[in-house]
């Protein structure tokens, strides 16, 4: 349908939204990213029947330490549709970005990586973009 | 030229010269001089009046320079070719030969080129600067014009071949006048036609007398009559022998010579030119009449005896015809001259008697049209090549068979349009000068007469999608090939198409008001690939519609209008579903209302649907017969008008009509079984045999889907396996015969730092539109770890994925990161080409630029290409972190164990065992056959226990089948290939063990026990299995009255579906009542009658033999009471209105059925079920007889209730589907599975209640354990494990992070 969303969207690959662990999205806000949306099947619809609840309930509660450390509850959400209903994915990807650029930047900030990275000469850094840093 | 006018009409001028040039390179030219015998075969004549494809030939090349138009050329070729004459033919040639890479030097008498173009026609109808500006177009190819050298003159033919050319083609044309034949004619002031057009066109003067007498009808008359107008004659008079009507010039030319000042005096034949002193002074004439048309229908002018008259003139032109000068060509030997005085040539490749020496145009024909010159050029070019390449000069070149050409019809709808008329020069302002007549459309004008075109000829072959398509995919000189195949069998899956209510104009409106829909047009209106992009809009004015009604049975259930007698079996669900969307589509209140005569929602949780419609979106459903609809008001609204079930008149106003159009067999699909040799009915439905249900009346040839007879998605899909899995039967010993079998590789060790190799794909301009792909590709080369970057202009292609296999080996790539698509679709191939190179599939990453960055962000290339490089830097940055993984492969067990003695499971065991592999069935009762055993006789007559017998006789006769009755599984382990079931056989309860590589589930269903308080008090209370068995054993009646209830035990709060079988059960045995006794009075009461597909033929017949149907709400359903030995029954009759009671010997209930209780098999199993107990299929649709887990597979009516032909068909569809299964030698499980780390693993049990298939276990160890086969790979365990002891292969954590933070390295 190439319905239309933000560039701030970059879609990570995952076989079910059970795969989703809590440090994956912890590092997500470590590393300074301003929001994560988790996009599963429809409830009832999971391809392996139960993963969708896991990652809902691991939602809530990344959501519940994010709101405690002041980062901000909301800047994680868990949507569920079903991989056909491009309009209903397009209009969760915008309201999420709306919702993230109201919260504003990510407090924690951009980080380096925790460990070293082995150096990446060569690779030039693009510009910042302005719609995942509001 | 439907390509050229397409184009004109868009727009595109240098598009349509384009196609133009393909054939020829004079366009402006043809464009004004073309008699056009093309508009003579346009098709809108038969509307109004031909498209002005001529004048749209011209507006193209008035409006862009048709030497600006590249013209694709041959690399050149060594050889030269001489070609005499430089008239249409010889340009053509020339102009030929250039694309073809073979260089063309023409030769020239007269001193510019062109031939009869310049000399013949003056510039008032064809100004020289559009002939020169075209005879470029062939000079710029490299054709070389030498003008004012003629052959017998200046060189002869042997001097052209001593000069090196390897051919010549002559193409002289006619150029010399014929002579009058009368005396006078050497007088002064006489001259041909020719001669003086000649003299005027290649000077711009010529003396003319003070009245020009002019010889003549033709066109060469007229021009020379126009020209002596131009260049002062003060008067101009032509005499023509016979009337106007005959006269060979074009009208316009005519009537332009009247208009300009020219005399035409008709049947008027010279017999001798008067001279005074040897000058001209006048003609005598005589008069002719017209014979009546003799037997070639020609009308032969003969004189008037004594009808002499004299003209007076100074200057006699004649203009009678020309012929060629054979001056230079009589002498030569070898080439014949027809006693019509021209060259003789072959008609088809323009050969001459002298090899090399080709010859065509006028010359050969005799004066004729330039068209006709230039298409002899290119054929002669055509021939040259072929000459020169030394190859036949005539094969494959028989020219088309007429009657080819398919064409659309002209639409009814079409409205009239006159044709546009070119402005012309004014008369006034014509005298003195050769200015140009014909003005030429303007841009608009000229647009909208193409506009006209009707586009009959489907494809208009504007080539537009060649051009588009860089991948150069689309060819169009592609014909049908004729193949033979031979083969084991045939399935014949032709469909069908929808009703067209259009004949129907005057009862539907459909074609006259917009605002009548057909239902796939409806569906198209809300697919967000349609016209409104999936809004919801009435087509009249653009608005959102408020109303819409839908109109069932159309071109179905109607033996009067359309003759389809039958039911289509899918309105009912795609008008509620449709509705449905509409609704959800609409904003603000939308009023749905469907006009039905039964609502037909007998599928599997069909009827669930129809109560969500009508309960919780309020679609409102009118049982009525709409008899006619009106349009009404300035907004196109339709009024519908009908008569309510009490016989109250009613009226509706809706904003959108849709026609829930039937399915219908098209009259090719009857000729292709024709062709087939197999029988179909009145409706052109394939004919089944008895309880065969995808076989047709010849053996090896088997139908399904609509072809077979109405019928929605998941049955039609069940028939298409069915039918694979008896061809497959068939072919079982040749399995694997002709399949290929590809060899990868080995694996090459992966060691050492990564290689990666990053592939941009541009998708055409999908990407490359969009992303600065070089920008990327350069991005990407200075990532960590790449060691190669590649672009393509589609990565998938084949010739593409060479390339990738090329670099992988030469760049020694370990990592293989492609930024293209979606892995969804495109993974497969890519890894495809890994392997095929020694590379682990799993070191592959794709980074989704399309998909998810140029489509849809189309409007920020910039912006798009930022992202692309993100994505891009992740996908290295996981690539990195991939290791190979091993997949495991296990072998399948070639067994099927099917569970389930009756007739689907039979079916499936026969289809299985047919196919080579062994079967064992499992029944728990003491019998086989199911259900069935309690069915006589079936609705279409046949013998149910016969055909009973034979089937269990050939399963117990098998010998790949076994047979275990009274057994129980008790216990079910392993995985898809290689299960265990544990049996209890036997009175004894003997315990066994099957190992098998598939499981067929066949569960089946009983009759459901009625609720009805006097069912088993009352001994004349019976279900309709209980009459069936009573009229097959005597002991029904005799009763004079019956009524037969429907919906017992369906379609209530308690079983909510439908039984789909108890309508058909009820007509099967009224109609044996009925016959039985034709005074026998039979009721049946009833919510809807669901004879689907064919059965609604049964209803119609007990209808006709009396049998008395009667609606009820489900709200006051029928009382039965006792009344003594008989009984009554009360129930409202809705056409009465009023409630009545009718006296029954017998009362019958339509129970419904009921699943088998599979409880504890799901529990054992391990599989999904309805609220209902119907096991729970994998798709509803798609995927309808087999299980989520694969490996297992469901028929008959443990699926859905069912109709014994039904279950057979799916028996058959779960064989053939288990069959795929089995046949594999070994199966290749993935390798995304979760893997324990034991050192880690705190055996917390954790994974163990995680994971949704119960397949990890503790070890002896102590440890969890995960069994790589039973895992389904979805990672649940990973992200619970709380030791993160446990990893899911290919989506280790450290991949998905490489992910993160390479995003969040690149955002900076």
């Amino acid at each position: 349908m190439r319905l239309g969303y933000p560039e701030s969207v970059k879609i990570i690959r995952v076989p079910c939204t059970g795969k989703v662990d809590a440090l994956h999205l912890l590092r997500c806000f470590e590393r300074g990213a301003d929001g994560v949306l988790v996009v599963g099947c429809r409830e009832g619809d999971c391809h392996y029947q139960s993963g969708n609840f896991r990652a809902r309930k691991r939602v809530g509660e990344v959501g519940a330490l994010l709101e405690r450390i002041g980062v901000g509850g909301g800047r994680v959400r868990m949507v569920n549709l079903s991989s056909s209903d491009a309009p209903l994915f397009v209009r969760a990807a915008r309201e999420f970005h709306e919702a993230v650029l109201a919260a504003g930047p990510n407090p924690v900030g951009r980080r380096r990586r925790p460990e070293p990275a082995p150096a990446r000469a060569g690779a030039p850094n693009p510009p910042p973009q302005e719609a995942i840093r509001p | 030229m439907q390509g050229y006018v397409q184009m004109v009409k868009e727009g595109k001028y240098r598009e349509a010269l384009a196609i133009i040039l393909e054939d020829l390179p004079l366009p402006g030219v043809l464009g004004r001089i073309c008699p056009h015998g093309c508009e003579t075969a346009c098709r809108r004549a038969e509307k109004d009046e031909p498209v002005a494809i001529r004048d749209l030939k011209r507006l193209a090349a008035d409006l862009a320079d048709p030497r600006e138009i590249p013209v694709p050329c041959a690399p050149p070729r060594p050889e030269a070719v001489a070609i005499v004459g430089s008239g249409p033919a010889g340009l053509s040639c020339a102009y030929h030969l250039a694309r073809r890479g073979v260089r063309a030097v023409i030769f020239e008498a007269l001193p510019q080129p062109g031939g009869m173009l310049r000399s013949g026609i003056p510039a008032h109808r064809l100004p020289r600067a559009v002939l020169d500006r075209e005879i470029e177009v062939v000079t710029r190819l490299g054709v070389e014009i030498r003008t004012g050298v003629a052959l017998g003159v200046d060189f002869g033919l042997e001097d052209l071949f001593g000069q090196g050319f390897r051919a010549v083609y002559l193409a002289l044309g006619a150029h010399r006048g014929i002579e009058l034949g009368i005396p006078g004619e050497r007088g002064l002031g006489v001259r041909q036609g020719v001669d003086f057009l000649r003299e005027v066109n290649l000077t711009g003067r010529a003396a003319v007398g003070r009245h020009v007498l002019i010889v003549g009808g033709g066109n060469v008359a007229i021009d020379v009559a126009r020209s002596a107008l131009r260049l002062g004659a003060p008067r101009v008079t032509i005499l023509y022998r016979r009337t106007r009507a005959e006269m060979p010039a074009w009208e316009e030319e005519i009537r332009a010579a009247e208009e300009e000042g020219a005399a035409i005096v008709y049947l008027a034949a010279p017999q001798e030119i008067l001279l005074e002193e040897g000058r001209v002074r006048g003609v005598r004439c005589i008069r002719m009449h017209l014979t009546e048309p003799d037997s070639s229908g020609r009308r032969r002018p003969v004189p008037v005896p004594g009808s002499e008259f004299e003209i007076d003139g100074d200057q006699v032109i004649a203009a009678i015809g020309q012929r060629p000068d054979l001056g230079a060509l009589e002498r030569i030997p070898g080439l014949s001259i027809s006693r019509w005085g021209t060259v003789e040539a072959d008609p088809v490749t323009g050969a001459t008697g002298i090899p090399g020496v080709f010859a065509g145009g006028d010359l050969v024909t005799g004066p004729w049209v330039a068209i006709g010159a230039v298409a002899a050029g290119k054929e002669a070019a055509e021939s040259i090549v072929r000459f020169l390449d030394g190859r036949d000069l005539a094969a494959g070149r028989e020219p088309a068979a007429p009657g080819e050409m398919r064409h659309r019809p002209v639409p009814a709808a079409e409205p009239r349009r006159p044709r546009a008329r070119m402005r012309e020069l004014p008369v006034a302002a014509r005298r003195g000068n050769f200015q140009e007549v014909e003005l030429g459309f303007e841009e608009a004008e000229g647009r909208t007469e193409a506009s006209r075109c009707l586009n009959c000829g489907y494809c208009c072959e504007c080539f537009q999608c060649v051009r588009a398509c860089l991948a150069e995919a689309v060819r169009h000189e592609e014909r049908p090939r004729e193949r033979r195949l031979a083969v084991g069998a045939v399935i014949l899956a032709p469909g069908s198409r929808p009703f067209d209510p259009a004949p129907f104009a005057d009862v539907f409106l459909y074609g006259r008001s917009p605002n009548v829909l057909t239902s796939l047009e409806f569906e198209r209106l809300l697919s967000a690939s349609g016209p409104t992009q999936g809004k919801l809009l009435r087509p009249s004015d653009g608005r959102e519609p408020r109303r819409i009604a839908w109109l069932q049975c159309v071109g179905s259930r109607d033996i009067n209008r359309s003759g389809n007698g039958y039911c289509s079996s899918v309105c009912c669900m795609y008008a509620i579903k449709d509705a449905m969307i509409a609704k959800e589509h609409a904003h603000g209140g939308l009023d749905c209302a469907v006009f039905y005569m039964d609502l037909r929602c007998f599928g599997k949780d069909y009827e669930k649907y129809l109560n969500r419609a009508r309960d919780q979106a309020g679609v409102r459903f009118i049982p009525a017969r709409v008899h006619s609809i009106e349009e009404v008001g300035p907004e196109r609204a339709l009024r519908l008008r009908w008569v309510d079930e009490s016989g109250r008149a009613a009226a509706e106003t809706f904003d959108l009509v849709v026609l829930s159009v039937g399915l219908q067999v098209e009259a090719a699909t009857a000729e292709l079984a024709r062709r087939a040799g197999i029988d179909t009915d009145r409706y052109r439905f394939a004919v089944a045999p008895p309880f065969a249900p995808v076989a047709t009346s010849r053996p090896g040839v088997f139908a399904c889907g609509v072809f077979r007879g109405p019928k929605d998605i998941p049955s039609s899909v069940a028939e298409a396996s069915a039918a694979a899995g008896l061809a497959g039967a068939l072919l079982a010993p040749a399995r694997f015969r002709l399949t290929p079998e590809a060899a990868p590789p080995p694996e090459g060790e992966i060691a050492g730092e990564p290689r990666i190799g990053v592939f941009v794909c541009h998708c055409g301009v999908n990407i490359a539109g969009v992303v600065d792909v070089e920008a990327l590709a350069a991005f990407a080369a200075g990532l960590p770890g790449v060691v190669y970057t590649g672009r393509n202009l589609f990565t998938c292609s084949q010739d593409a994925q060479e390339q990738m296999k090329k670099a992988i080996a030469e760049h020694r790539l370990n990592r293989i990161v492609v930024a293209a698509c979606s892995p969804k679709t495109h993974e497969p191939i890519f890894q495809e080409s890994l392997v095929a190179v020694g590379l682990n599939k799993y070191l592959l990453e794709m980074a989704n630029i399309r998909n998810q960055d140029s489509w849809v962000h189309a409007q920020a290339p910039e912006r798009a290409t930022a992202k692309a490089r993100e994505l891009v830097a992740m996908a290295v940055a996981r690539a990195a972190t991939l290791r190979p993984l091993r997949e495991k492969r296990i072998a399948v067990h070639p067994r099927a164990l099917v569970v389930g003695g009756g007739v689907a499971g039979l079916n499936a065991a026969l289809t299985i065992a047919e196919q080579g592999y062994e079967v064992v069935v499992v029944e728990k009762e003491e019998a086989l056959g199911g259900l069935a055993r309690r069915l006589h006789t079936t609705i279409e007559g046949w013998e149910v226990q016969a055909y009973l017998a034979e089937l269990i006789a050939r399963v117990q006769g098998h010998p790949r089948i076994q047979v275990l009755t009274r057994a129980l599984v008790v216990g079910f382990g392993g995985f898809k290939g290689n299960f265990t079931t544990e049996l209890l056989v036997g009175p004894a309860l003997y315990e066994r063990k099957i190992e098998h590589g598939v499981l067929v589930l066949a569960t089946g269903a009983v009759e459901t026990r009625p609720e009805e308080p006097l069912y088993g008090k009352h001994p004349r209370v019976m279900t309709q299995l209980e009459l069936g068995e009573r009229l097959h054993g005597g002991s029904a009646g005799p009763w004079a009255s019956v009524v037969m209830i429907q919906c017992v035990g369906s379609r209530n709060e308690k079983n909510p579906n439908c039984s789909r079988v108890c309508c058909q059960a009820a007509v099967k045995h009224a109609i044996a009542l009925k016959r039985r006794d034709p005074d026998c009075r039979v009721w049946v009461l009833h919510r809807d009658i669901r004879t689907y597909g064919l059965l609604e033929e049964a209803y119609r017949e007990a209808r006709s033999l009396g049998v008395i149907f009667t609606r009820f709400e489900p709200e006051r359903p029928p009382a039965v009471e006792e009344r003594g030995e008989a009984l009554a029954v009360r129930f409202r009759d809705p056409i009465l209105d009023r409630e009545v009671e009718v006296e029954a010997d017998a009362v019958v209930l339509s129970a419904g059925m009921t699943p088998s209780d599979t409880e504890e098999l799901a529990s054992i199993v391990k599989f999904g079920r309805t609220p209902e107990g119907h096991l729970q299929e994998a798709h509803v649709k798609l995927r309808p007889v087999e299980l989520p887990t694969e490996g297992l597979f469901i028929c008959g009516t443990a699926h859905s209730p069912q109709l014994m032909t039904e279950a057979i068909a799916q028996g058959q569809a779960a064989a053939s589907r288990a069959v795929t299964f089995l046949a594999q030698k070994e199966l290749t499980l993935s390798a995304v599975t979760a893997r324990v780390d034991a050192e880690r693993c705190a055996a917390c049990l954790v994974c163990v209640r995680a994971c949704p298939y119960g397949v990890p276990r503790i070890n002896a160890e102590g440890a969890s354990e995960i069994d790589e086969a039973l895992c389904h790979g979805c990672g649940i365990c990973a992200a619970e494990c709380p030791a993160k002891a446990i990893e899911l292969n290919w989506y280790e954590d450290e991949q998905l992070l490489a992910k993160v933070d390479a995003l969040m390295d690149a955002l900076g």
